[in-house]
C-alpha cells in the first residue's frame, strides 16, 4: 500500500492487508502523569489555568498551558477529573484551534439595510448591539408580552441566558439536546427506573464483563472517559456486542456483530427479552424484589423468539440467543449502554423502554458492572429575588400533547413560531446562544417559515455559523479559553465539582455570555436579579457554600466532595424506585395511565423504495456536531466526510472510490454539495452512512466552506415521538446522482 | 537504552489525538504531521469483513536508511537510538525521504526535512512522549527495551507482534500488538 500521510489522514478510506483483531488483550496501561507534564511546563516558563472543555458536552476538566509570552500553547486532561482521567480526546486537545480559528466573530454585528436596499451586517459597538435586543424584547412584550419569545440554548452560555428570561418572566427554553438527541433515553429510562440517564451516562463499563451497543458508534463518538473505560474493559477480556448496519469502529472490537437491518431493533431487543425470559437466564431474585409487571411482560414477549425477529432484522436467529447468553452469563455485570443520540424512528422512548427492561431482566441496575446510581453536589445558585410567575411557558403548548416531554420541546417552540399558530401562544421573537440549530433540527422548510414571523432573531456564537445568517443582532461570544462560566457539577460515580476560567484575555470584540446576560438584564430594568459585580464574585460565594473558594479552585481546578453515597445497591437492599409502584416498572403504569403502550412493541417502519437507501448518519470522533469543522487543528484531521457504500450497491451505480457524488432523497431532495464515495466492506448494501456536520454552506467558515455533504437537509421524514416530542430522523432515504445537477437558483455565497 | 513503541491495534479507535497532540507540543504546522491514522480493512461484508487502526510514525529504525542516505548529515541517531533531523544542517534534497520505507518524513514549509522526535526533549525528562501521553485508549506505550521492566518490554513479551516491512532489513521499533 503506498500512498501519501496526508491521504492516510483525510481519507481514512483504504483497503488493507491488516492482523486479525483478537478479542482481549493484556497491555500495558500507562498514565498520562500531571506532574510530568508540570514538569515540562516548569522547563519552559509555562504557567497553567484549570478549565473544562466545551467542545463537547462531555466538559473534561484540563490545563491550559501558557508560555511567557502569554501565548495558548496547548491543553492538556486534569489527572483528577473523573471525565478526563488525564486526558482529553482530540477535540480537547485541539480546542486551542477554537482560540486561534482566524474567522471567528469579531465585532457584535446588526442587520441594516443599505442605500441600495440590500441587507447587510453592520458591525457596532456593544452599547448599540444591546440597546437595539433590549429595545425589541421590551417592545415585544409590550405587544404580546413577554412569554411570546424562546430561547434555545446549548452547553455552557444557556445556563446565564436561561437566568436572564427568567427573570425577564419567560420560561420558553428548549435544547437540539434533548428534542433531536438524548430525550428518548431520558423518558424511557424515567418510566422504568424513576431516574433518567443523565451524562455521563451511569453504565460502569470499566467493571463490565459483556457491554452491548445499539447503533451507539463508541469510539467514532468520542466520549473521553467513556472511550477510556470501553479500552480498560478490552484489557478486562469484556465480552462485546453491538448491533449496527455498519462495521463501527466498536463494531470492528466486538465479540458479536450484528449487522441489522435499519429501524427493526426493536424486534431484537423484544427476541433478547424473550430468551432471556423463556429460557430462564433473567435475574429472578433481583426482578422478584424490585420489579412490577414481569407477568405482563413474560406474556407479551412470548411470541417473539430469535426466529420471528430474524425475519424482521434479518440476523441469524442462532446469533441473537447466542448473545442473550452472553449477556445472561455475565449478569448482573452486564450492560446494554443506553446510547446518546436516540431520536430515530418516532418510537424511540418504546425502544429505550426496552433497553431499560433488559438492563433490568439482567439485574444491572445499580449494580457492579451493570449501571452505577451517579451521585453529585450540587453547586447552589446565587441568591437573588424569585423570579416573576409567566403567565404560559412551554409546558402550555407541550404538555397536552407529549404529556412526558420533561424540558422544552425545539420543535414544538418552532410550531409555535409560525403565523398560523394561536395567537395567545404564538413566539414572536428567538435568542439563540450555542446552537446553529439550522443544522440540528430538521425540516428546514418550517424552520424559514416560522424564520419569518419572528421580529427579533438574536444569535450568540462565537462562529459565523449558519445561524448567524438569519439573525437580526449577532453578538461574539468568547470561547471557553477565555471566560468564566458557572461550575460543572454534574453525577458521577464520585461527586466533583469542575471549574473554568479564562486562560487568557478575549481576543477580538468579544464577551463572555454572563457578561452578555447581565448587561441586557440591566438594560431591561432588571437589575435586582444581578446583585453582583462579575462572575468571580459569583463563583467565590458558590464554591464557599461547598467548602471551596475561587482561590483554590484556580490552584485545584476540580474538587471532589465526598457524598459517601453509596453507587451500588447493598445486597438485599430495600430501594425504593421513583416510580407510580415504588419498583422498576417493566411494566409502565405512568404510560397506562396516559394512554402510551404500557409495554414496548414493534412497529414496522418505512422501508427503502427501490433505488433508495437506508440513509445512516453518525460522528467521527475528531469533531463535534456541525461546530467543528473548521477548527484549524480538526479541520487538518478530517475536512471531510464521504458517502459510505457496499461494494456491491456501488458496482450497480457505476460508483468507486472516489467518485463525486450528490445524495437525493426520499422527497427530492438533493444535496448542496458533491463529495466522494468510500466504497467499503463495513456497511450493509442497503444502507448508505454519512458523517454528520459537514457541507457548511456560509463561506464565511472560510475551511469548512462547500466540504461534504450535509445531512440535515436531506432529513425531511420526521417521525415524532408521541410520548416526549423528539424527532426520529432516521425513516429517509437516498439515492446517488452521479453528475452535478441542475439548480434553478445559483448557491447564495 | 533503546526506546521503542508499541501499538496496540485492538485497542485504537483511530480518534487521531497522538496527531493533534504531536501537532501541538512539536509545533508542527497545520497541514504538516509527524504522526497519522492508518485505517486497514480486509474481508468481505458481513462474515469476514474486519477493521483495525494504526497510529504510525517514524520507525526509529536499528539500521536506518535515512541516516546512510544523508549528504550532510543532518540525520543522525542519538542515546537511546532516536532518530533526529539537525534542521539548520540540513539542505532539504529529500535523499532520506526516498529512503525511508514508512513514508516517516517531510520537507518542512522552512525548508528543512522534519519528522518525529519520539518527543527526545520530553523524554530526557522522564516523560513519555505527547501522543503517548495524551492517547486516551491507552494504545501506545513507550519504554526502554533494554529494561525488561519497561512498559514496552512488558507489552512485547506477553502479546503476539508485527512490524512494518520487516522485508526491508531496517529493523524498525515500532511495534504493532494485534
Amino acid at each position: 500500500m503506498k500512498t501519501t500521510r496526508r491521504e492516510f489522514i483525510k481519507i481514512s478510506g483504504m483497503t488493507a492487508a491488516g492482523a486479525a483483531i483478537a478479542g482481549t488483550v493484556l497491555g500495558q496501561v500507562q498514565k498520562a502523569s500531571e506532574s510530568v507534564n508540570e514538569n515540562a511546563a516548569e522547563e519552559h516558563e509555562w504557567t497553567r489555568t484549570p478549565t473544562y472543555c466545551e467542545i463537547c458536552f462531555w466538559k473534561c476538566a484540563g490545563w491550559v498551558y501558557k508560555n511567557k509570552e502569554g501565548q495558548i500553547k496547548k491543553i492538556i486532561g486534569n489527572v483528577n477529573d473523573h471525565h478526563a482521567r488525564g486526558k482529553l480526546c482530540p477535540r480537547g486537545t485541539g480546542g486551542i484551534g477554537a482560540y486561534y480559528d482566524e474567522d471567528r466573530l469579531k465585532k457584535p454585528l446588526i442587520r441594516k439595510v443599505n442605500e441600495e436596499g440590500k441587507q447587510e451586517f453592520v458591525e457596532v459597538e456593544w452599547e448599540e448591539a444591546i440597546d437595539f435586543i433590549a429595545k425589541k424584547m421590551k417592545g415585544i412584550k409590550k405587544k404580546y408580552g413577554a412569554e411570546h419569545l424562546a430561547l434555545f440554548i446549548h452547553g455552557a452560555p444557556g445556563k446565564h441566558f436561561e437566568h436572564l428570561f427568567a427573570a425577564f418572566g419567560n420560561e420558553n427554553h428548549a435544547e437540539p439536546a434533548y428534542a433531536q438527541c438524548a430525550g428518548p433515553r431520558e423518558a424511557g429510562f424515567f418510566a422504568t427506573f424513576g431516574v433518567g440517564v443523565g451524562s455521563p451516562e451511569p453504565a460502569d463499563m470499566q467493571n463490565s464483563k459483556c457491554i452491548i451497543f445499539i447503533g451507539n458508534h463508541i469510539g467514532e463518538n468520542m466520549h473521553n472517559s467513556f472511550v477510556q473505560e470501553v479500552s480498560l474493559a478490552i484489557d478486562n477480556g469484556a465480552k462485546i456486542i453491538v448491533a449496527d448496519p455498519r462495521l463501527s469502529t466498536i463494531a470492528a472490537k466486538a465479540t458479536h456483530w450484528l449487522p441489522i437491518k435499519p429501524a427493526t431493533d426493536m424486534a431484537l431487543l423484544l427476541a433478547w427479552m424473550h430468551v432471556l425470559i423463556y429460557d430462564n437466564l433473567y435475574d429472578k431474585e433481583y426482578i422478584d424484589r424490585y420489579a412490577f409487571g414481569f407477568d405482563q411482560l413474560k406474556d407479551h414477549v412470548k411470541n417473539f423468539t430469535p426466529e420471528w425477529a430474524s425475519g424482521i432484522t434479518t440476523l441469524d436467529p442462532e446469533l441473537i440467543r447466542k448473545s442473550a447468553y452472553e449477556m445472561a452469563a455475565a449478569a448482573p455485570s452486564a450492560v446494554i449502554h443506553p446510547g446518546r443520540h436516540t431520536t430515530w424512528y418516532g418510537d424511540d422512548t418504546q425502544r429505550l423502554r426496552a433497553i431499560a427492561i433488559i438492563n433490568a431482566l439482567l439485574g444491572a441496575w445499580g449494580r457492579r458492572g451493570g449501571m452505577y446510581i451517579g451521585v453529585r453536589k450540587k453547586v447552589p445558585n446565587f441568591p437573588t429575588i424569585k423570579y416573576p410567575h409567566p403567565h404560559w411557558s412551554w409546558k402550555d403548548i407541550t404538555k397536552d400533547k407529549y404529556k412526558n416531554a420533561a424540558v422544552g420541546i425545539t420543535n414544538v417552540l418552532l410550531d409555535a413560531s409560525l403565523p398560523d399558530y394561536p395567537k395567545e401562544h404564538q413566539i414572536k421573537g428567538w435568542f439563540i446562544a450555542g446552537t446553529s440549530f439550522i443544522n440540528s433540527i430538521p425540516d428546514r422548510k418550517k424552520i424559514f417559515k416560522a424564520m419569518e414571523n419572528q421580529e427579533l432573531i438574536v444569535v450568540v456564537d462565537t462562529m459565523p455559523m449558519e445561524m448567524t445568517g438569519y439573525a437580526d443582532v449577532v453578538l461574539p461570544e468568547t470561547t471557553y479559553l477565555e471566560r468564566y462560566d458557572y461550575a460543572r457539577d454534574g453525577k458521577n460515580r464520585v461527586a466533583q465539582v469542575a471549574f473554568r476560567m479564562p486562560a487568557t484575555e478575549p481576543l477580538y470584540d468579544s464577551k463572555p455570555a454572563w457578561w452578555i446576560a447581565r448587561k441586557l438584564g440591566m438594560k431591561l430594568g432588571l437589575n435586582n436579579y444581578y446583585p453582583w459585580r462579575d462572575m468571580e464574585e459569583v463563583l467565590d460565594w458558590q464554591f464557599k457554600q461547598i467548602g471551596s473558594s475561587l482561590e483554590e479552585m484556580k490552584q485545584i481546578g476540580v474538587k471532589t466532595v465526598d457524598s459517601g453515597e453509596d453507587i451500588y445497591l447493598r445486597e438485599g437492599e430495600d430501594y425504593e424506585f421513583n416510580t407510580n409502584t415504588g419498583k422498576i416498572e417493566l411494566y409502565s403504569t405512568d404510560f397506562a395511565e396516559k394512554g402510551y403502550n404500557p409495554l414496548p412493541t414493534y412497529t414496522k417502519h418505512e422501508e427503502a423504495p427501490p433505488g433508495y437507501y437506508y440513509f445512516v448518519y453518525g460522528r467521527a470522533p475528531m469533531h463535534t456536531f456541525g461546530r467543528t469543522q473548521n477548527n484549524p487543528n480538526l479541520n487538518d484531521l478530517m475536512d471531510t466526510n464521504t458517502v459510505w457504500i457496499n461494494p456491491k450497491t456501488a458496482k450497480l451505480w457505476g460508483i468507486e472510490n472516489g467518485t463525486e457524488i450528490w445524495l437525493q432523497n426520499q422527497d427530492g431532495i438533493v444535496s448542496e454539495f458533491s463529495t466522494k464515495a468510500r466504497v467499503t466492506e463495513r456497511i450493509r448494501p442497503d444502507s448508505v452512512y454519512l458523517v454528520h456536520g459537514f457541507g457548511h454552506n456560509r463561506n464565511l467558515l472560510k475551511k469548512a466552506f462547500g466540504k461534504g455533504i450535509n445531512d440535515v437537509p436531506l432529513i425531511t421524514n420526521i417521525k415524532v415521538d408521541p410520548i416526549m416530542g423528539g424527532t426520529g430522523m432516521r425513516n429517509n432515504f437516498v439515492t446517488f446522482l452521479l453528475e452535478k445537477p441542475v439548480k434553478e437558483e445559483e448557491v447564495e455565497s | 537504552m533503546r526506546y521503542a513503541m508499541a501499538m496496540d491495534t485492538r485497542k485504537c479507535v483511530g480518534c487521531g489525538d497522538c496527531v493533534v497532540a504531536c501537532q501541538t507540543e512539536n509545533d508542527v504546522p497545520i497541514g504538516y504531521c509527524r504522526d497519522w491514522i492508518v485505517e486497514a480493512v480486509q474481508g468481505t461484508y458481513p462474515d469476514t469483513v474486519e477493521m483495525h487502526f494504526k497510529s504510525e510514525r517514524c520507525n526509529h529504525c536499528d539500521n536506518t536508511p535515512c541516516v546512510r542516505t544523508c549528504p550532510t548529515g543532518a540525520s543522525h541517531v542519538i542515546e537511546g537510538g532516536i532518530v533526529k533531523v539537525t534542521p539548520n544542517e540540513c539542505i532539504g534534497c529529500g535523499a532520506c525521504i526516498v529512503s525511508c520505507p514508512y513514508n516517516a518524513r517531510f520537507v518542512h514549509p522552512e525548508g528543512y526535512i522534519d519528522k518525529c522526535t519520539f518527543c527526545d526533549h520530553r523524554v530526557a525528562l522522564g516523560q513519555d512522549t505527547a501522543c503517548v501521553a495524551v492517547c486516551p485508549t491507552d494504545a501506545l506505550i513507550f519504554g526502554d527495551l533494554d529494561d525488561a521492566k519497561s512498559p514496552v518490554s512488558i507489552a512485547l513479551k506477553n502479546n503476539d507482534w508485527y512490524v512494518l516491512a520487516p522485508e526491508a532489513g531496517t529493523k524498525p521499533q515500532l511495534y504493532f500488538l494485534k
